[in-house]
């Protein structure tokens, strides 16, 4: 049992190896892949499975038989004609194109104002007060995206709406046909992404900056430095770990876009699609609603791959750039 | 220094000047307001006089206070009731089952001495970075596990989420220490009884957030319905709003409540807008009841999570 210790002792590795192999190992370690069982068939089920079936990408799929894994199995190998078919629709660049910008955007919006928030909710002079307004912040949170898309409904109902009939009417501008005009929803889904988002954000950069030794703020007072001079030479160097794990864990996912946003805000309206069509959304059209498997697993292919590149990739660079920070 | 007098809590080096914190406060107050404001128009709307909506829009006061709404969604109360149950159990359940599973793999792969370890947190690992997609997936629970419109497929898919079992193996690792382990050992405790006797009662705190992260979750998920949900009985209450907003009709089209209505009364016309307002806070209820209570341990619980894995 002393041989099993992580810490390297004087014991060379390989006698230590030969330990660990024999039937002890079992008898000491057998329970935990018992306890690893019930995650492991889930995960098989949930994703490994649908990982190797995603080479439905590469099939032309018929109905000629009730069960669907005949089907499957049946189903002619294509090639990449299913890619050919969706990088030829103007679709291919437009889910592209809106999925990558929106995602660049609340990435940014999520950086400058979480770190903008949280360092203000620290500076100000009444801590039960700002508990508060951290408490209020945090509620949109909380709420689903079917709620927020009642809450918007509300302001964008263009006959009833709250934006048509109360606030253009004060600014005297002329009425907008909210869910059929494209050119506001590019402002709209970031204040959305942001309301919602921002207190879960704050969190984490509040408990990061609260952590930071005081020490250092009062010998910056003492010596002259103002207050944007600390947040800049003190706090930000501080947090900075935080910063680069949570942004870097929004740029792996800037292939995926937020379903529930994208779909239930803008109440799938056609008319937005040139603005609101994201890779998710085009998936789930193509596939449940107009039934074309080969081109929604074509697209879901390229978001998946794609995706894993742009993770793999940047975690590469923060590698290069500074060891510690890189996700894995 | 001065701070370290008995006017330390007075005197924080991170305040602000008195009237930069005028600004910051109005700031705050302002945006607090844009938080709340929203939710307080569906109040308003819910509790108006339909004909005054329809004439003049949505009011956040009501013109003409009205509960014609709710009397209308209390005519036909046990199709809300049911979706109620349904997102109740399926959160309750699947909280539970997932923490139960995620934990007991946490575990193992927190542990140096396992040799496995690597390669099964590897596995973990590997689906946040890269999934099928949504076809094979689909195809999966719909066509090979055939579990459309069940409760189960609203469950399970939530049951392992890489990113928690992350977080969870964190804690263990950093959270538990090793002489605590040792000392069970010698005292002749297996791996489960270590587990379930010192382990988890050690890391509640990791529990509970993944817990309260879990329980959010499926309380305010739709999408898998939207996906595997086709019939009229396995509607969770998200679902159903959902369903409502697109159409009223989704309210009442089984109610023989409403046609009762009309038979009776054939000018009876459906409070549609104000009805769809009264859905959402039927919903949105118990989420602005629970949050004072879960919003200060999700603030202390996520912080708890950042501990990089």
């Amino acid at each position: 049992m002393e041989m099993e210790q992580a810490t390297p002792t004087v014991v060379s590795p390989k006698l230590r190896k030969k330990k660990t192999l024999n039937q002890g190992y079992w008898q000491k370690y057998g329970v935990f892949y018992l306890m690893m069982a019930p995650a492991l068939i889930v995960l098989i089920i949930n994703n490994y499975i649908p990982m190797v079936g995603s080479i439905i990408a590469f099939k032309k799929i018929t109905y000629e038989s009730r069960s669907f894994i005949e089907n499957f199995v049946n189903g002619q190998w294509v090639g990449w004609k299913n890619f050919e078919v969706l990088f030829k629709t103007s679709d291919a660049w437009r889910i592209t194109r809106n999925t990558v910008l929106y995602n660049i955007v609340f990435i940014i919006l999520n950086l400058i104002i979480g770190v903008g928030v949280a360092l203000l909710y620290n500076m100000m002079r009444n801590r039960r007060l700002a508990k508060f307004h951290q408490s209020v912040m945090f509620l949109p949170f909380f709420l689903s995206w079917v709620v927020v898309s009642y809450l918007v409904y509300a302001f964008l109902n263009p006959q009833l709406g709250i934006m048509n009939n109360l606030v253009l009417d004060w600014f005297g501008v002329e009425d907008v046909n909210w869910y059929a005009d494209t050119k506001w929803w590019p402002v709209i889904l970031p204040i959305l992404n942001t309301w919602k988002g921002i207190g879960y954000y704050a969190v984490f950069y509040l408990a990061a900056i609260i952590s930071i030794d005081k020490e250092y703020y009062e010998a910056a007072t003492i010596d002259g430095a103002s207050k944007t001079r600390q947040v800049m030479s003190i706090t930000l160097p501080m947090i900075r770990p935080i910063i680069i794990t949570l942004t870097m864990l929004q740029i792996g996912k800037i292939f995926y876009a937020d379903f529930g946003m994208f779909f239930n805000v803008t109440r799938n309206a056609g008319a937005l699609y040139e603005t609101t069509l994201v890779i998710d959304t085009y998936v789930y059209q193509g596939f449940l609603v107009s039934g074309n498997i080969g081109l929604s697993s074509a697209a879901g292919f390229y978001q998946a791959v794609v995706g894993f590149l742009l993770v793999f990739g940047s975690n590469m660079i923060i590698r290069r750039i500074s060891k510690d920070d890189a996700l894995f | 220094m001065a701070t370290v007098t008995s006017k330390s809590k007075r005197f924080d080096v991170n305040q602000l000047s008195p009237g930069p914190n005028l600004i910051v406060n109005i700031m705050f107050w302002l945006y607090s307001a844009l938080c709340i404001i929203p939710i307080l128009l569906i109040i308003g709307v819910s509790f108006s006089d339909e004909k005054q909506i329809l004439i003049h829009g949505y009011k956040f006061w009501p013109e003409k206070f009205s509960i014609e709404a709710y009397n209308f969604l209390l005519n036909d109360w046990q199709p809300v009731l049911k979706s109620y149950g349904i997102s109740i159990f399926v959160t309750v359940v699947g909280t539970a089952v997932a923490l139960f599973i995620m934990a007991l793999f946490a575990y193992p792969i927190s542990r140096r001495d396992f040799k496995h370890r690597n390669i099964f947190s590897f596995i973990m690992f590997f689906t946040i970075l890269f999934n099928g997609g949504l076809v094979p997936y689909y195809l999966m629970y719909s066509q090979i596990l055939d579990l459309r419109n069940t409760m189960f497929v609203l469950m399970m898919p939530m049951f392992v989420q890489g990113f928690f079992v992350l977080v969870m193996r964190a804690f263990f690792t950093n959270s538990i220490p090793t002489e605590v382990l040792e000392s069970a050992k010698i005292d002749g405790a297996g791996e489960l009884k270590t587990f379930f006797g010192i382990v988890i009662p050690l890391s509640l705190p990791v529990i509970a957030s993944v817990g309260l992260l879990c329980t959010l979750g499926y309380w305010n998920d739709w999408f898998l319905s939207l996906l595997f949900i086709t019939d009229n009985e396995t509607i969770s209450i998200q679902f159903r709003m959902y369903e409502a907003l697109l159409d009223i009709q989704y309210l009442s089209a089984n109610s023989a409540a409403y046609s009762a209505i009309l038979q009776s009364n054939p000018g009876f016309t459906m409070p549609s807008e104000t009805a769809r307002m009264a859905m959402a806070i039927v919903g949105v209820g118990p989420i602005i009841f629970a949050y004072p209570f879960f919003q200060r341990f999700f603030i202390q619980g996520l912080t708890v999570g950042a501990v990089k894995g």
